[in-house]
């Protein structure tokens, strides 16, 4: 069974703002039905460009909700710019951690505020950048490549962790070891 | 609370009498069977007995039992035996939905010994491709290895027939049948296996023992290279108190068979309909008719199996399931992924595992828990809207 932390099971058991929230004017999904996990996030914001309400309905394991229930508490009354700035971190920390494996629904907590607030800036998302390095989770070579960089990561498990990414049928490990080789040679 | 444990396929309780039987025998017996004093011939004699206990669930004789520490240990020794058997023969032929007990042996075999593994795959109601099956047997095929029994939807392979096919022409067949033993009824005398698997925690005997059969005549290299114990075909002074425990529990599953095929099987059967009456979109991974009795494999659209798994352990129902997240993967089990059971419902699915000591009781604490369970879980879903899948 997982170590999960006393606030993780809190907040799966007990998630808060779950549903569809009317008034929402930023709305941000990610992943899906074939990853395993998938989280949409309702974002109501005010003309000062502050998150004033926010909710979820996710699809997931126990630390996906408690992710999701644990990012709609943290961004209320957050400004844009500071929701921004959130990592997938602050999501952990403020659960008291998580499983290494189970990182990756904290990183889907970052990446559904990000998708939700371009929504509200009418910014469009385009189609990732960069190469799909992982088939099963679409997964591209620069989200790779900034994952490694930006957490000093040695293996490919680690990147798994974070981005899913080799954790399917694991042909794609060889190509995210170069990846990491190839960004920590470069300093 | 009470505990209502439908996790049987992953271990059982250790049956009150099996322990009762070991119990001399970590305490005042503590001879070696080997020893040449009746101090130690004393437990030598139950470990006889036990030996005939065994062999009389599969109607084997008892010098082609060999006991083993599990079954894992027992896959890996008859794989062995039969490379080392036919070291010129370079191919294997499993399924695609073995136990890791003896797949990823495979792998090893693969990757660092130069052999080819055909996986022979299976169809949506994990039923085995034979024409497939028949079809890639060579005069390099070392052996044919299969399972009984599925461990995740319980779902039975011909072994019999298949077994007879290939003894036929002349090939070694062994068969895991560490989820089939005391669930169905075995007879190796009418099934041509040349070898086959058993693990006691499956059938209510302790952790930490299992059984390989060895047909008599063939010419088996151990695994385990040392002492004379076992005929010399598995080293290691034996673990005398759950070789006895074990053969206690083999005779409690023979008593225990037609208990399987009536009360277990409907108890099975009440729950699967009730749960499919009451809670839509949910549907079986499996065959209805060619499955064990005691097992109910179960996918619910929309909701992830972690979820449900830790929804049901505060009510103490002990379950398991098909999805990624409880195992520390990122796919759902190889068995729902060799079905081809779509992901609206393979990351959502549950197996319920009974056993003789299920009670109707324990099946409504079950159903009564599912409705609300699954019902939450899909309110929070992003892909349920209005009772169905969006």
């Amino acid at each position: 069974m997982w170590d999960y932390t006393d606030k993780v099971k809190d907040h799966f058991l007990h998630p808060r703002n779950v549903g569809e929230l009317e008034e929402a004017n930023g709305i941000g999904e990610t992943g899906s039905l074939s990853c395993g996990d998938a989280l949409k996030l309702f974002l109501k914001i005010n003309e000062n460009d502050r998150i004033v309400d926010a909710s979820f309905m996710t699809f997931g394991c126990a630390s996906a909700v408690a992710s999701s229930s644990a990012l709609t508490e943290i961004v209320k009354g957050m400004t844009l710019d500071d929701a921004l700035k959130l990592t997938n971190d602050d999501i952990s920390d403020y659960l008291g951690g998580l499983p290494k494996e189970k990182m990756h629904c904290s990183v889907m907590g970052q990446s559904a505020l990000k998708k939700a607030i371009a929504d509200y800036r009418g910014v469009q998302i385009l189609a990732k950048p960069g190469q799909i390095v992982c088939e099963c989770f679409d997964v591209t070579d620069l989200e790779i490549i900034d994952v490694v960089k930006e957490k000093g990561i040695k293996t490919t498990e680690i990147v798994t962790d974070y981005l899913k990414a080799g954790g399917g049928c694991g042909q794609c490990l060889e190509k995210i070891e170069e990846i990491i080789d190839s960004v920590n040679s470069k300093g | 609370m009470k505990l209502v444990y439908t996790d049987n396929n992953a271990t059982t309780k250790t049956a009150d009498e099996v322990i009762k039987e070991m119990l001399p025998f970590f305490g005042e017996f503590y001879g070696n069977p080997s020893s040449m004093h009746t101090f130690g011939d004393k437990v030598e004699k139950k470990i006889r007995l036990a030996r005939n206990r065994v062999a009389e669930l599969i109607n084997a004789d008892p010098e082609e039992i060999i006991f083993t520490s599990c079954g894992t240990e027992s896959d890996n020794a008859a794989v062995s035996a039969a490379i080392q058997a036919y070291p010129e023969k370079k191919h294997i032929i499993t399924s695609t939905v073995e136990h890791p007990g003896i797949n990823k042996y495979y792998q090893y075999l693969e990757k660092k010994k130069g052999y080819s593994v055909t996986y022979v795959p299976v169809d949506e109601k994990g039923l085995l491709d034979l024409d497939l099956l028949y079809g890639s047997i060579s005069d390099n095929t070392a052996i044919v290895s299969l399972m009984w029994a599925n461990n995740e939807t319980g779902v039975l392979f011909p072994v019999q027939k298949i077994a007879e096919k290939i003894s036929k022409k002349g090939i070694l067949f062994h068969t895991d049948a560490v989820q089939a033993a005391g669930k169905v009824p075995i007879d190796v005398k009418k099934a041509d296996v040349d070898m086959m698997s058993l693990s006691g925690h499956k059938i209510h005997a302790p952790k930490g023992i299992g059984v390989l059969y060895v047909r008599k005549g063939f010419k088996f290299s151990p695994l385990l290279i040392g002492g004379h114990q076992e005929k010399g075909r598995r080293g290691g002074t034996e673990n005398t108190a759950s070789i006895i425990g074990l053969g206690k529990a083999c005779e409690l599953a023979r008593k225990n068979l037609p208990i399987m095929d009536s009360e277990v099987r409907e108890l099975r059967d009440y729950l699967q309909n009730q749960l499919l009456e009451k809670i839509p979109g949910s549907s079986v991974n499996g065959d209805l008719d060619r499955r064990l009795p005691n097992t109910l494999s179960i996918g619910f659209d929309a909701v992830e199996g972690e979820s449900i798994l830790l929804m049901l352990d505060r009510e103490g129902i002990c379950a398991s399931s098909g999805s990624a997240c409880t195992s520390g993967s990122l796919e759902p089990s190889h068995v729902l992924m060799a079905m081809k059971v779509p992901f609206k419902s393979a990351h959502g699915s549950i197996r319920f595992s009974l056993s003789h000591y299920n009670t109707k009781e324990d099946m409504d604490i079950i159903i009564k828990t599912m409705i609300p369970v699954i019902e939450q879980l899909r309110k929070m879903s992003p892909f349920w809207k209005e009772g169905r899948m969006i």
